[in-house]
């Protein structure tokens, strides 16, 4: 069991603010519970003043979560949306006398909810990168997708630069293995599309994870020194000149569904000799209806072969995918 | 408050009769087992009495079958590497998906590092195993089989003495980790086509750090641990004679309590998980609810995490375990409840009550008062529980 500071037992055992708020005029959800953490914060919100009159929050997950969850709360109300929006995750921890390193994401999924709901209340949409495969790094709360995707937009063929770009790798750095993993992988879909010369492409091993510890401990020497040293060392030629564009940008729905359609239509060969097929029924923004039929639809390996159909359109997209069987009733 | 272990298949309770037996082989019978003076020679008729308390208890052949480990993650791994190295021209393994990381973590790093090529076969719903997937993967190709008796989370129970039949028909050797099941289960190596067991002294009432494993003899075996002539050379080491003792008189204890165990361990097990399914909405048994450690109930509650359960539950004396691998720093299901297919749902809100001889019905009903009220306090704070559905005539558990 992890070492938790009495604060955040008290703030699990007696959870502050806990329930429905039933005059929430901001709601920011985030999380699933396919991550195994949600939350879904309640603000009553001045509309003149701005000013964070009440909060509740619901969470699903383990006990930091919600001593997070509850500690955003007491941290909120009373501030103006202003003063609220800069809370961050390590405002939330410090609260609660410090998570253990391996739990710092429960703070950081306070930090999004909290994000959510101010943009709820502006009318903003706010993308939650959860739901996006497994999560990688627990320290950041770095899903696959979101690692995947900087990959494949950035050529990214280091674990430095991985963590650069997305975070993860940056705390403990026990995601090694998976980054590792996953670098390589991507890296050899770049190379068969030919957009990554063979020789750049990451291969297991080609980083030892000490050393890269030791590099990231060097570097936050370096990022106490003064700021111009600071920004010297940051300027990386790697580095992207503009930060990474939104998950869907630059695609039309029509592409989209024609895209789903290919990446479907290639992987019917493999359903079929299973003797089970896949129909799209529909699509909404990045949500796929689809109608599994034959041996796919009886099959207790279904939700295996959702997911399969899930990262094969991840990966032809590039963006969030989110596959839902549904019974294609109109046919 | 009163202490309540209902985490036995993490580890037990040494047994006081075991800690007696101990005893004398830390302070006046301190000898080196190896030793041919006199010192040493008492305490080797004391090991070797221990070697045939434990080959009872396995039902095995012969008392030299048996080498004594530090544990069941060293014999685990020196089956493997054994099997691998001893069967040239082979180099596939046959394992499965809910293996314990013992088993697993090392047939990763083989196939990661390209000394084998390893087949995982699936689990259904229940915890069986995929049969047809395994005869599958069986071949000439194949060095070694290695599957669990019976799984650590679940308690599910793997047909071994089958599998290995199965096994031998492409002459593979066929290694099972008997961890959990070793005095849960009765055991009959003699006669059986299982060539390597392991086994774990902590799992059965004697200490930490003392393990075994069953090697049949004519099994072609290479040492993983290398040195000095112990164990006829097949595990290089000072004998570690106080643990050893310790698990000959637990085996011998473990003989005695069997039919406690398969009688009256499982109808406080039963009567636990009957209560809980009665008293508690939305929530369905894990495993194989016929073929199963007498122990083990392990319980997937929907809606809420398994951690939070178990903060509670500390909190009011009672210790269990989750399959919730977030007590563990990753916020995944475990990879027994992820192969079994558990909704996640319910997957992240498992909890695993394995109960032993020490239990007493009291201890249930500590648990059968406190589980309810916890979950109605967690599942207030689940911002997915006021849509769930809560008819207990529509909720139906995974494998119905």
């Amino acid at each position: 069991m992890w070492d938790y500071t009495d604060k955040v037992k008290d703030y699990f055992f007696n959870p502050k603010n806990a329930g429905v708020l039933g005059e929430a005029n901001a709601v920011g959800e985030v999380g699933a519970i396919s991550c195994g953490d949600a939350l879904k914060l309640m603000m009553k919100v001045d509309p003149e003043t701005e000013v964070i009159q009440d909060a509740k929050f619901q969470t699903f997950g383990c006990g930091s979560a919600i001593a997070s969850s509850s500690a955003l709360t007491e941290l909120i109300i009373g501030k103006t949306l202003e003063e609220a929006v800069s809370i961050t995750n390590q405002d939330i921890a410090d609260f609660l006398g410090g998570l253990p390193p391996e739990k710092m994401h429960c703070s950081v999924m306070g930090y999004e909810a909290l994000q959510a709901a101010i943009a709820n209340f502006r009318g903003e949409e706010w993308h939650d990168d959860h739901d996006e495969g497994a999560l990688v790094c627990k320290c950041f709360g770095v899903d696959e997708g979101v690692i995947e995707r900087a990959i494949r937009m950035n050529k990214l063929t280091s674990i430095e630069q991985v963590t650069d770009y997305t975070k993860a790798g940056g705390g403990c750095l026990t995601c090694f293995d998976k980054l590792e993993d996953l670098l390589a992988k991507v890296n050899g879909e770049l190379v068969a599309e030919g957009l990554i010369a063979e020789h750049a492409a990451y291969r297991i091993g080609g980083s030892d994870a000490a050393e890269l510890k030791a590099k990231a401990k060097a570097k936050k020497e370096t990022e106490k020194a003064p700021v111009r040293e600071v920004a010297a060392a940051a300027t990386s030629p790697i580095a992207p000149s503009s930060p990474l564009p939104p998950p869907s940008a630059g695609m039309t729905n029509l592409k989209k569904i024609r895209l789903i359609e290919e990446a479907i239509e290639e992987l019917r060969p493999y359903l079929k000799k299973d003797g089970g097929d896949c129909e799209l029924i529909d699509v909404d923004g990045n949500n796929v209806m689809v109608n599994l039929k034959g041996a796919c639809m009886a099959c207790q390996m279904a939700s295996v072969t959702i997911s399969g159909i899930q990262e094969r359109l991840i990966a032809k997209l590039g963006i969030p995918i989110r596959i839902i069987p549904v019974k294609n009733h109109a046919h | 408050m009163r202490p309540v272990y209902l985490d036995n298949n993490a580890t037990t309770r040494v047994d006081p009769a075991v800690v007696d037996a101990m005893l004398p082989f830390f302070t006046e019978q301190f000898g080196n087992p190896s030793s041919i003076h006199s010192f040493g020679a008492s305490v080797g008729v004391s090991v070797k009495k221990a070697r045939q308390q434990l080959q009872q208890l396995l039902g095995a052949e012969h008392d030299h079958e048996i080498i004594y480990t530090a544990s069941g993650t060293e014999a685990d791994n020196t089956a493997i590497l054994s099997a691998l190295e001893a069967m040239p021209g082979r180099d596939e393994i046959v394992t499965s998906a809910v293996e314990h990381p013992a088993v697993l973590a090392l047939c990763q790093h083989l196939e990661k590092t390209g000394r084998a090529k390893v087949h995982y076969i699936g689990v259904d719903s229940l915890g069986r195993l995929d049969i047809e997937a395994y005869r599958n993967a069986l071949s000439d190709k194949v060095a070694l089989v290695t599957l669990m008796w019976a799984n650590n989370e679940t308690g599910t129970l793997f047909p071994v003495e089958g599998l290995a039949e199965l096994a031998k028909e492409h002459g593979a050797v066929f290694h099972t980790d008997a961890v959990q099941a070793v005095g849960k289960v009765p055991i009959v190596l003699k006669g059986s086509a299982i060539d390597m067991l392991s086994l774990s002294g902590h799992k059965l009432h004697a200490p930490k750090g003392i393990g075994a494993l069953y090697v049949k003899r004519g099994t072609r075996f290479k040492p993983l641990l290398r040195g000095g002539h112990q164990e006829r050379g097949r595990r290089a080491g000072t004998e570690n004679a106080p643990g050893i003792i310790g698990l000959g008189k637990a085996a011998e204890l473990a003989i005695e309590h069997m039919v406690d165990e398969q009688t009256r361990v499982k109808e406080l097990r039963d009567r636990l998980e009957k209560a809980i399914l009665q008293r508690i909405p939305n929530c369905f048994v894990n495993g194989d609810p016929r073929e199963r450690l007498p122990n083990t109930s392990n319980i997937a509650f929907e809606y809420v995490e398994g951690e939070a359960i178990l903060l509670h539950l500390t909190r009011q004396g009672i210790a269990a375990s989750s399959g919730s691998a977030c007590t563990s720093g990753s916020l995944e299901p475990s990879h027994v409840m992820k192969a079994m297919n558990v909704p996640f749902t319910a997957a992240h809100g498992s909890i695993r009550f394995s109960l032993s001889r020490d239990n007493v019905p009291e201890d249930v009903d500590q648990v059968i008062d406190a589980l309810p009220k916890i979950l109605e306090k967690l599942r207030e704070l689940s911002p997915f529980w006021a849509g769930a559905n809560k008819d207990p005539n529509d909720f139906k558990p995974v494998y119905a």
